[in-house]
This record gives C-alpha cells, structure tokens and sequence, in this order.
C-alpha cells in the first residue's frame, strides 16, 4: 500500500521548532542527569528533524535504505556511535528516536482533527517510518559495540606478547597464563619477527607459567618451533610441568623438540651453542648456570 | 625469459631471488644452478630469500630438489632470509623442508656453510694440507 | 554476506599463477589481513591455482572482498571445465597426488583458509572456493 506522505510533511514543516523543543524535553526525561549536555541533545535532534524533513520530501518513506535517506542514516550512525562509546544502554540509545513519537503523533492529530480513519493512518505511516529508524539505530548500536569489542581484542593482544632479549642472540618469550590458540597464534608470530629483528640464534619459550596445554596450543607451539627452524634459528622449551607432560603423552602430542626442565638450564645450554661459558669468579672454574644458581 | 643471476663468490654460488618467479623459472634456475655446480666446482650454494613474499609448495620442492641435488654433487646448500609470515605459512602448508639447511641472513649462512664443509674435510686440519 | 568487490581473472599459463597471486595480494592489502593472513591466502590461491591450470586445464578465479556485519573477508572462487576429481575425499589427503606434485595443494590450502569448499563432477569441471576472513 502507498502511502500518502503529505500529512507528515505538513506537519514537519510547520511544527519543526515546537516538535524539536517537546522531543528534547522527553528524551532529558528519559535520560539520566548529566548523560548528555543539554546543548548538544538540542543540536542532534534539531539536525535530525532538518534532515528527517528533506528526506520525507525527496524520499519514499516506505524503505530508509534509499538513497535520499543517506544523510538521516549518516546523523543516525554518528549519533549511534557516540553513545555506543559513552556506554550508554540500548534502550538509552533508542529513545533518541522512539521519544519522537509522542510529539510527532500530536502534532498528527491536531492536523486531523476529528477524522479517525484518517488519523489511524496518518499514524500507522508515521509509526512505521520511526519504527524503521529506531531498527536501524539498534543496528547501528551493535556494530558499534562490535567494533568495540574488536579493537579491545586487539589492543589485549599486544599487552600480552613481552619477548626479551637474554643475550645477543639468545631471546626469551615467558608465557603466562592460559592460552587460546588466538593468543598463541600472535605470541608466536612476534616471537618470529622478533628473531628476524635482533637476528637471534637461539629463542626459549618458558611455558613454566601456562597452566594447562591443549592440542591446538600444542600444535602452535610445534609450528613456531618448525618456522623459525625454516628461518634459521633455534628454539628451546623450558618449563614443562609435569601436567602438561602427562597431559601431552595423553593427547598423543609429541614435542619433537629440545626441552629443558628451567629457563636456566635452557640459557646454559643456548650459552654452549653459541660459544659462550659462565665462568665462576671465585674458583675460576667453568660453572653451568643451574650450579651456581644452586650456591 | 628473464633469468636469475647466480654469482660465485669464492667456492660458493649465491642466488638472490627478487622476483616473484613463475613455475618455468623456478624451474630454469634449478637446471642453472644445478649445471653452474658441476662446472664451477662449488662447495657450498646460498639461497637468499629475504625478498620473496610467498614460498608455495612449487618453489618449495624446487629449494628441496636443489638442496638433494647438490648433496649429490658434493655441495651443502643453505636457505637464507625467509621471512616470518612466509615460514609459518609453509609450516601450515605441510612443507617441512626437512633436507634444507637455513640461517638468518646471509653472513650466517656463508659461516654456516665455512663449518660444514670444515667438517666434511675434517676439522682442524690446515688449509694446505686438505685435498683439492 | 554482501560482496563489496568483484573481479574475474584467467588462468590460462604459470604467469597468470603470478597476476592471481598479485591480485590476491592487493586486496588481502585493501582489507587489511594481517601479513601472516595476506601470506595464508595468497599462498593458497597460488596453489589452487596452478592446480586448476595444470589438472583442470585452465580456467578462471573471481576474486571478491566480502563482508559480514562489520567483518571483512576475501572470497576466492576457482573454476575449471577439466575432468573432475573422482574421489575428492581421496584428493583432500596430504600426500595424494595425481600429477608431479608433493600432493599439498587442496590440503595444504585448505589449512590455510578460513573456509574451503570443493565441488566437482567427473566430465564437467571443478570449483574450489576458498575464503580468509579478517
């Protein structure tokens, strides 16, 4: 059914500054003190209604993904997004648009006087357009968040990656904590950028800190030790606590790589292969690391 | 058909790949370099790969056949520069290059290749008194 | 799934392996992949590739960035009209192999994407559809 979108025009072309005063007074109602400043609230919805007005005119008022609605979409999704990022509840988020309703219906109804067929369906029209927009408002609030929660994700992951440098040579990446195949996938690839930029021979990854080891981390931890043998250099695990020992043998993961019980144990062993030998200043005699950590 | 140039630097070959080679060329360069072994009497091939962008199973049989055929032929071939990306992609991919020696970069490879073929002739015997 | 961007490319000798590989690349760029990502997917395409040139005889890839909500991805589609894969289950094996080949290329691909779908039909051709999201 086409609707006729006269009514709606009329009404917005006459009333816009009334409407806009009643609408911003029903979203403050709504909205708790302070959320917002009052002058911004009166801005956003003033341009709204302007441009809610020109879409009306040139638009069809039936679909809001047309083009003539660009600009009201635009108002919407930036709207939308700053509330999005000042935490604001959907619900909180929507009435920006649904407080419309009650003015506009008004304003409606004093145009239509005492004609009920006409005002049901001057409303229905109305109705359905706001209900649109408040669809896509809703829309917008979860991609907003979406994108929220994306950029959290990313910012978590570079927190977590520390590699640090032993030796020159030798680097040293200590995991802590649990790791997801995600989280392992970005600590393994810094790792490997990391031994192409300070052109490390030998990395240890102590995993003394990881509480428990599924197959997929497992697997990760095998492909990084593979790719950074593909590029040339060495890698050791150190810290494999019993569990995980077990926990290994029992998935049938074999970690067809140099382990080492400590951390120290695997620097001594980096420190033979690179040349190097720890020297004990009071018996002049060679000493591995775990020995005279021991003293 | 361009060519990769092979350079010959004391006993050894280099190859610096800097191109995305299509398969005809990975595969004129295997022939090259496998022909360039024979005639130079090369002891140890560099491959530098720091440039490439991709390694896929096609130029990563042609590294493997060139690492097996200069075994044949008494040379030690040494990959050099792959870059991370690259080697964690060819580790998902399933190609382990398991007969390929690597190194970081190309200083650490010559010093690899100095140490193998020290060992080949016997370490610690002097210059002058090893055959050839 | 909305599809942002089309464009279809041949496959015809071992240097259009290269401009698909370059093409994937320059949209794994648009879309931002992470460069292990980028290298995942134009690694694969590379492989299905030449798969389709040397087993299907030539054929085609339409390269598409696509999205989802706010999650962008890049969608490739290869197609061939060579004779078909039989026992495709058989061909998804590491190590199978019918021409010269480790016999890595649908398998090893196929770990390297997000997504992967093959369909074929003896006499008539084969389509490998493989997708990387971001």
């Amino acid at each position: 059914m086409a609707r006729s979108k006269a009514l709606l025009q009329g009404v917005l072309d006459k009333n816009a500054d009334p409407l806009v005063a009643r609408w911003v007074e029903l979203q403050r109602k709504a909205l708790k003190s302070g959320q917002l400043e009052a002058s911004e609230l009166e801005s956003q919805s003033k341009k709204f209604v302007k441009a809610l007005q020109s879409a009306v005119v040139s638009g069809d008022i039936e679909s809001i993904n047309t083009p003539a609605w660009a600009e009201v979409r635009d108002l919407l999704e930036e709207v939308t997004r700053a509330r999005a990022l000042q935490g604001f509840s959907p619900s909180e988020t929507a009435t920006f648009v649904f407080a419309l309703k009650e003015p506009l219906f008004e304003y409606l109804r004093r145009e239509c006087g005492k004609d009920a067929d006409k005002l049901a369906d001057e409303i229905m029209t109305a109705s359905t357009l706001l209900d649109q927009i408040g669809l896509y408002t809703t829309e917008m609030y979860q991609k907003s968040r979406e994108q929220i929660i994306q950029r959290q994700q990313e910012e978590m992951m570079e927190l977590s990656t520390p590699v640090v440098q032993l030796w020159r040579g030798i680097l040293a990446l200590p995991l802590i904590g649990t790791l997801d195949s995600a989280r392992t996938q970005i600590v393994m690839e810094n790792l490997l950028q990391e031994i192409v930029k300070t052109e490390a021979e030998i990395a240890i990854i102590d995993i003394t800190g990881v509480p428990t080891v599924d197959t997929l981390v497992a697997q990760h931890l095998l492909k990084t030790v593979e790719a950074a043998r593909l590029m040339g250099a060495d890698c050791l695990i150190s810290g494999i606590r019993p569990q995980i020992a077990q926990t290994l043998v029992h998935l049938g993961v074999e970690l067809n790589v140099v382990s080492k019980a400590t951390m120290a144990d695997a620097l001594s062993l980096s420190f033979r292969r690179i040349g190097k030998v720890v020297i004990d200043r009071k018996t002049k005699k060679e000493s591995g690391i775990s020995e005279s950590a021991a003293d | 058909m361009e060519q990769i140039p092979i350079l010959k630097i004391g006993d050894c070959l280099l190859v610096s790949i800097q191109v995305d080679m299509h398969d005809r060329m990975a595969l004129a360069l295997q022939d090259d370099l496998t022909n360039k072994i024979v005639t130079s009497r090369a002891r140890g091939v560099m491959i530098d790969i720091s440039a490439l962008e991709i390694v896929d199973s096609f130029i990563g049989r042609m590294l493997n056949n060139i690492a097996a055929m200069s075994r044949v032929l008494d040379a030690v071939t040494v990959v050099v520069g792959m870059r991370p990306a690259v080697a964690i992609t060819l580790v998902e991919l399933g190609l382990a290059l398991t007969g390929v020696r690597t190194a970081l970069n190309v200083d650490r490879g010559l010093a690899l290749i100095r140490k193998i073929i020290d060992e080949q002739d016997g370490a610690g015997v002097l210059d002058e008194y090893r055959e050839n | 799934m909305n599809i942002e961007k089309t464009e279809t490319l041949n496959i015809r000798s071992g240097e259009d392996i290269v401009r698909v590989r370059q093409n994937v690349r320059t949209k794994a760029l648009a879309i931002g992949l992470s460069l292990v990502d980028q290298t995942r997917i134009i690694t694969a395409a590379s492989e299905i590739a030449r798969n389709t040139l040397d087993y299907g005889g030539g054929g085609t890839v339409q390269v598409d960035i696509v999205s989802v909500s706010v999650r962008k991805g890049l969608r490739l589609i290869f197609n061939d009209t060579g004779p078909g894969i039989p026992d495709i289950a058989r061909a998804l094996e590491d190590g199978y192999t019918s021409g010269g080949g480790m016999g890595l290329g649908l398998s090893g691909a196929k770990r390297l994407c997000s997504e992967f779908d093959i369909r074929s039909e003896v006499g008539k051709g084969t389509t490998v559809t493989l997708i990387r999201w971001k």
